[in-house]
């Protein structure tokens, strides 16, 4: 996962990516015909200094490696900003950046 | 006394008393939308995923909505979205790309201090209009923009 945060005018500006396959489970694989499971991230929890900024669900429709970018109020340099993942399949990440 | 009938009783009551909580709007949209909404995501009816995600299949068109996505798009497997909503107290944003086998593509719950802006990555089959729902005060608004795909991205 790559976090990128700053602050400009008195609001943050926060863009992830994480990495992760996002498989529909509708592809199938050339080489043996058969139907790739669906593995995809269901939920991104992001908080700054611990207090909730943005809760993301996302679905198979969201591209591989998936990207989000926000905004939000009250922050200042220096500041912790915290994204954490889960999938589908039970698997997780979490990252925490300095506020730039 | 019949305990198991007394078990059986007590439970039935609670349970009931949930559904009518939840079917009176008790819970508010933020209680609800703190699990994963798997119903709404996995369905591949986009009236479903609605209900399920917004709690309403109606909405009103509202010129405060901005989505920006590419005319064209050469590749649907990664389409650049940007919703931006200049709708005081946003409270979600979800995006729905109704051509895809999964319709629902991601919801976005923002907080008070977040703006009522987000930019994302989605995955298009063909082309569609891309059609963002924002949540606020209760209400439920909606813009769309269409994007044009050359070649799919969903696999098959």
């Amino acid at each position: 996962m790559k976090i990128r945060a700053w602050v400009d005018g008195g609001k943050a500006t926060v863009k992830a990516i994480i990495f992760h396959p996002m498989e529909t489970g509708l592809r199938k694989d050339k080489a043996s015909g058969k139907t790739i499971p669906p593995h995809y991230i269901t939920e991104v929890k992001c908080e700054h200094n611990g207090k909730s900024v943005l809760d993301c669900f996302w679905g198979p429709g969201v591209s591989k490696n998936p990207f989000v970018s926000f905004r939000f109020k009250g922050a200042k340099s220096g500041d912790k900003l915290k994204v954490s993942w889960v999938d589908n399949k039970g698997g997780k990440g979490t990252k925490e950046a300095k506020i730039g | 006394m019949n305990t198991q009938r007394r078990t059986f009783l007590t439970a039935s009551m609670a349970a009931g008393t949930v559904a009518v909580a939840a079917s009176a709007g008790l819970l508010s949209p933020s209680t609800v939308l703190a699990a994963w909404p798997a119903k709404a995501f996995e369905t591949k009816k986009l009236d479903v995923a609605m209900k399920e995600v917004i709690g309403s299949t109606k909405a009103t068109d509202s010129k405060d909505i901005v989505v920006e996505a590419p005319d064209i798009a050469e590749n649907g497997a990664v389409v650049s979205v940007t919703v931006k909503s200049k709708i005081p107290n946003t409270e979600s944003i979800t995006l729905f790309v109704p051509v895809n086998a999964f319709p629902l593509s991601a919801s976005y719950a923002i907080a008070a201090n977040t703006d009522g802006f987000v930019t994302t990555r989605l995955k298009m089959a063909k082309t569609s209009d891309v059609v963002a729902y924002v949540k606020a005060g209760g209400k439920v608004y909606k813009a769309k923009k269409a994007v044009k795909v050359t070649l799919g991205g969903c696999g098959g």
